[in-house]
């Protein structure tokens, strides 16, 4: 073996100076702000009416009580806002931006505007952005409201050629546009596992499924944002395939996911094969049999054949979330149904 | 939460690198039963970063085997510290030759010399970025460097066992070539004096810069003979209260670009005092506008002002730790600032008993890695903490829930340095000079077709045209085209608008913004749509990506731009009210100032574009 030079601090100049691992943090945990007394209520306009709602509430509990729709695609009642999407934005008088329905708390007096021509505009936009750059096929709700606020996501021209994997170069390069074309994150859909398929050029970067996989609900951490700004995406470390991962295919990433990017194995293939069928579905709900938890389950059920397993989000055990034996487990049963009659 | 790592253990260098951040590891062979054992507190987080680039540095790039061995170490999940570093410009997540040359081909550098420069590389070494692992160097393409007042300007680095830095500025293709040649041996930059980035050195009335040229910068014996550490005496001696009072009674304004009073933030984390003893002072040096660099000049000039102004500041609010947050691409300012704050701890200006009181204060220096977002305040605090540097949703404001989620002051490089003054001569005769709304002098960056580029100081009140002057009036065909103040997220202005007053109210009042005091005229002959392109282009690569509005606006801007400019027969006639659109959905929905700011520069220019094509039809053919 050839002999390698003693390491000292010296052979670093700019690590020596490095900061040292004693820097005093605070012991506990971060302090959160106060969360605000439910008791009180607190007044405020709504396209010009008085609503009331409990201190504490956020501008899009408070539309909700008037009857209004808010679109929203990044928020989720299971999860902490991560306010990234903006679809959801609102005018309030006196403040320069508009601000997130979803996040924002109401406050007395405030007067809000929810259909004024800004607000339009900038849904109409995001919409926009977001149907240009993303594949929302499977994203009803997406387009739903894409229809709502007339945005025409032809306008940026066709889309570029697909750059294939977006995982090559540091952060902050990216190739002159061509003045023709509109970029978007269109990419080869990733199936590494016989669980559930990746296919992130559906999607809209809301996070969720990051928050669902991390300290919010399975704590495995097995994916994250990586990259920045339009390069920005979901990945596992170095993009390993899901196997290599932290994954534990719980399928609470799935579970949040709102445009079917992430999606069960077996409704890929049944998509693919023109046989899925969402209408003719029925949806039943049970209690998952593994263990003593007793998680809700809902079995999605298709020509006598169960398709995919999601949780009631409402349902207090679980919010939603569920480990790969309520998820997946259904699968074996089916596995071995198909064996049976092959 | 159970760590996953997978993969092979650490090669020897992997290693030491991370142990030179974090110390040895305790228990010998690292084995992955040790990676279980060894459960370090979740708060080592914050040391992310700095073991990011003691790996960059050593290894030249992020490998696996270091980034998990560093995992094992902070108790971090893999995936979350692989976003961490894929976050960052200066770190390369892939193998890549071990000498990089950096290129600046920002605005500055574009109008002096730049695509030549790329040309060449190019030429020698292939397309930017496209060298293979095993080549001795690679070519990036950089944004604006803060050497713009030198352009063009270009930033070397070697990584290994011996790593070096080096800014060259002015540059060129072969000195670049000849720098990269010994990757042993850092290359001796040819001396700079002074005096090029300050032209007003020696004068009378200077009052920021008033130490440049004057003292060697690494001395703490020169900063001590020309006045060093008198205002830390006098501060000692008013007391806390009296300190920010002089503060507010100053009007001093911040100069980071949100301009908002200093005082009120200095007060506000004081009286978190009794709710929060835990309080944190951040300097954000961070400095990456276009064509901005006048913190730089401070802090490579005159380091200890600054150590002096952040330790005033932390003992007034009673902030027991300072962070100071220098751009990763400032390797000159952090090498200066970590010796004077060496040097302040040896000499008892830092550290548990300062001027032998009762009194306690120090700092921590943290280096960027290439993300302009991290100069927006709340990215920065994210950034320290060891997360991606993605802004916080604002309220609450960092008084209130800052770093580490405590109360936080944070003030630019140039606000702080103003407060020395302020507590000597008292904050009544500070808000004498200048004007009202704007008191104190101002340091303002002039650069692109001035004759004399550099940071000047002047007070508040000058307008436009007086700062050109200053400068030695308009360069190049000496015929002014249009001038851009406050940088990539400022205005363009037109000759018509030169008697405006280079004040926060004068600049607002018509529109526009001081921002970080950009002041960069272009001639008669620049194409101002390949400026306009450029910065589109930067908006682009350096929005963290977080929020739609600016994630894909940005990207929508830039392609309108060149539809717009190409001349492509569809479309061109849609593009400037889908400008317009994407600007007000960026402006109006987007989370943060980066967003906010991404197409006003853009905006400005186009309003005023028959006025510019007039005057640029004037003198040369449009080519
Ligand atoms: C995208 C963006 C980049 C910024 N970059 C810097 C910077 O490099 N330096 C700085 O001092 N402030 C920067 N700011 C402003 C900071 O958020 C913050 O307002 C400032 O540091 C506060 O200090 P001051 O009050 O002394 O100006 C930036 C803001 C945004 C939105
Ligand atoms: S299946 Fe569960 S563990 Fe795997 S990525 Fe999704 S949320 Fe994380
Ligand atoms: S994969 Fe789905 S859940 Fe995850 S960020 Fe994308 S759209 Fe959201
Ligand atoms: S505006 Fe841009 S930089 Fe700011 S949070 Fe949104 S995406 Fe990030
Ligand atoms: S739903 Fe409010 S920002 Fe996404
Ligand atoms: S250093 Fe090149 S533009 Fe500023």
């Amino acid at each position: 073996m050839e002999k390698k030079k003693p390491v000292t601090q010296e052979s670093f100049p700019f690590i020596a100076s490095a900061p040292s691992p004693t820097v005093p943090v605070p012991p506990g945990p971060i302090p959160a702000p106060p969360p605000a007394a439910s008791r009180n209520e607190v007044a405020l306009t709504i396209d010009g009416k008085t609503a009331r709602v409990p201190e504490g509430s956020t501008l899009l509990e408070a539309c909700k009580t008037q009857g209004i729709d808010t679109p929203t695609l990044c928020y989720l009642e299971n999860l902490n806002p991560v306010n990234v999407c903006r679809v959801c934005v609102v005018e309030l008088e006196g403040a320069r931006t508009l601000v997130p329905a979803c996040s924002r708390r109401v406050e007395n007096g405030m007067v809000v505007r929810t259909d004024s021509e800004r607000v339009r505009l900038s849904r109409r936009m995001v919409l926009e952005f977001l149907a240009s750059s993303v594949d929302v096929s499977t994203a009803p709700e997406l387009q739903s409201y894409l229809e709502r606020y007339g945005g025409q996501p032809e306008r940026y021209g066709p889309a570029a050629q697909a750059a294939g994997e977006p995982e090559a170069g540091p952060a902050g390069v990216h190739a002159a546009p061509d003045g023709l074309t509109a970029a978007t994150v269109a990419q080869p859909v990733k199936i590494d596992n016989d669980l559930y398929v990746r296919d992130y050029g559906k999607c809209i970067l809301c996070y969720k499924c990051v928050q669902a996989c991390g300290e919010e609900a399975q704590n495995t951490f097995a994916i994250a944002v990586a990259g920045r700004g339009f390069d920005s995406r979901i990945s596992t470390e170095f993009s390993v395939p899901l196997p290599d991962s932290a994954c534990v295919y719980c399928g609470n990433c799935i579970g949040v996911c709102p445009t079917g990017a992430l999606m069960f194995k077996s409704e890929y293939d049944m998509r693919e094969a023109g046989n899925w069928k969402e209408s003719e579905q029925q949806r039943t709900d049970t209690i998952c049999p593994y263990c003593g938890v007793g998680c809700t389950l809902t079995l999605h059920v298709q020509d006598n054949q169960i398709v995919k397993a999601t949780s009631p989000l409402d349902q207090e055990v679980t919010r939603g979330h569920l480990c790969i034996k309520g998820r997946f487990g259904w699968q074996f049963v089916r596995g071995k149904d198909k064996k049976k009659s092959s | 939460m159970d760590l996953h790592i997978a993969g092979q253990p650490p090669e020897r260098d992997e290693r030491a690198a991370v142990d030179s951040v974090l110390g040895p590891l305790q228990f010998g062979k690292l084995e992955s039963h040790h990676l279980q054992q060894e459960r370090p507190a979740r708060s080592q987080r914050h040391l992310l970063l700095p073991v990011l680039h003691a790996i960059n540095c050593r290894i030249g790039w992020i490998s696996p085997g270091a980034l998990n061995y560093a995992c094992g170490r902070l108790n971090l999940p893999p995936a979350e510290a692989f976003g961490v570093a894929d976050f960052y410009g200066l770190f390369s997540m892939t193998p890549r030759p071990r000498v990089v040359i950096h290129v600046c081909d920002d605005i500055a550098c574009l109008m002096r010399g730049a695509p030549a420069i790329c040309e060449h590389l190019a030429g020698r070494l292939g397309p930017a970025g496209a060298a293979k692992p095993s080549a001795k160097l690679t070519w990036l393409r950089s944004p604006c460097l803060g050497l713009c007042d030198r352009a063009p300007a270009a930033l070397v680095s070697a990584a290994g066992r011996e790593p070096w830095e080096c800014a060259l500025a002015p540059t060129s293709a072969d000195a670049l070539l000849a720098a990269a040649e010994q990757p042993e041996r850092r290359p001796e930059p040819p001396p700079v004096a002074a005096s090029l980035s300050v032209p007003q050195q020696g004068q009378q009335e200077l009052r920021l810069l008033r130490r440049v040229g004057r003292l060697q910068p690494e001395s703490l014996e020169d900063y001590l003979a020309e006045g060093g550490y008198e205002a830390l005496r006098r501060a000692v001696d008013l007391g806390p209260e009296r300190v920010i009072r002089e503060v507010i009674d100053s009007r001093l304004v911040g100069r980071g670009g949100a301009a908002f009073p200093a005082g009120r933030k200095w007060e506000a984390v004081y009286r978190a005092r009794s709710t929060q003893p835990a309080r944190y002072l951040v300097c954000n040096a961070d400095e990456s506008e276009p064509g901005t660099f006048k913190d730089r000049v401070i802090m490579e000039e005159d380091p200890f002002l600054l150590i002096e102004s952040m330790t005033i500041a932390g003992l007034a609010t009673g902030c027991e730790q300072g962070f100071l947050y220098i751009r990763g691409e400032y390797p000159v300012a952090f090498e200066r600032l970590s010796h004077a704050v060496r040097q302040a701890r040896k000499h008892g200006f830092l550290g548990k008993q300062i001027l032998n009181l009762d009194l306690s204060f120090d700092i921590e220096i943290r280096r960027g890695a290439g993300a302009y977002i991290c100069g927006e305040e709340t990215a920065l605090f994210n950034s320290i903490e060891g997360y991606r540097g993605e802004p916080r949703n604002k309220p609450p404001f960092p008084t209130e829930v800052g770093l580490f989620g405590r109360p936080t002051l944070v003030n630019n490089v140039e606000t702080l340095v103003n407060v020395p003054g302020i507590v000597l001569w008292g904050g009544r005769s500070f808000a004498g000079i200048g004007t009202p709304g704007s008191t104190g002098t101002k340091l303002f960056c002039l650069s692109g077709h001035v004759a004399r580029p550099g940071v000047y100081e002047v007070p508040f009140g000058a307008s436009l045209a007086s700062l050109l002057d200053l400068a030695g009036g308009v360069a190049g065909t000496g015929r002014l085209q249009g001038v851009l103040v406050g940088g990539a997220a400022g205005t363009f202005l037109s000759p018509r608008e030169l008697d405006t007053p280079m004040t926060f109210e004068g600049t607002r009042a018509i529109g526009a913004a001081l921002g970080s005091a950009v002041v960069m005229p272009f001639d008669d002959s620049v194409d101002l749509s390949k400026i306009l392109l450029r910065i589109a282009a930067f908006f682009r690569d350096e929005s963290c990506g977080q929020c739609v509005p600016c994630r894909v606006g940005t990207v929508r801007q830039e392609e309108a731009l060149s539809r717009l400019f190409g001349g492509h027969a569809e479309g061109v006639g849609q593009a400037p009210l889908q400008l317009a659109e994407i600007g007000q959905v960026m402006s109006d929905a987007s989370i943060c100032g980066l967003g906010h700011t991404a197409s006003s520069a853009i905006q400005s220019a186009l309003a005023r574009w028959a006025e510019f094509s007039d005057l640029r039809q004037g003198s040369v053919p449009e080519d």
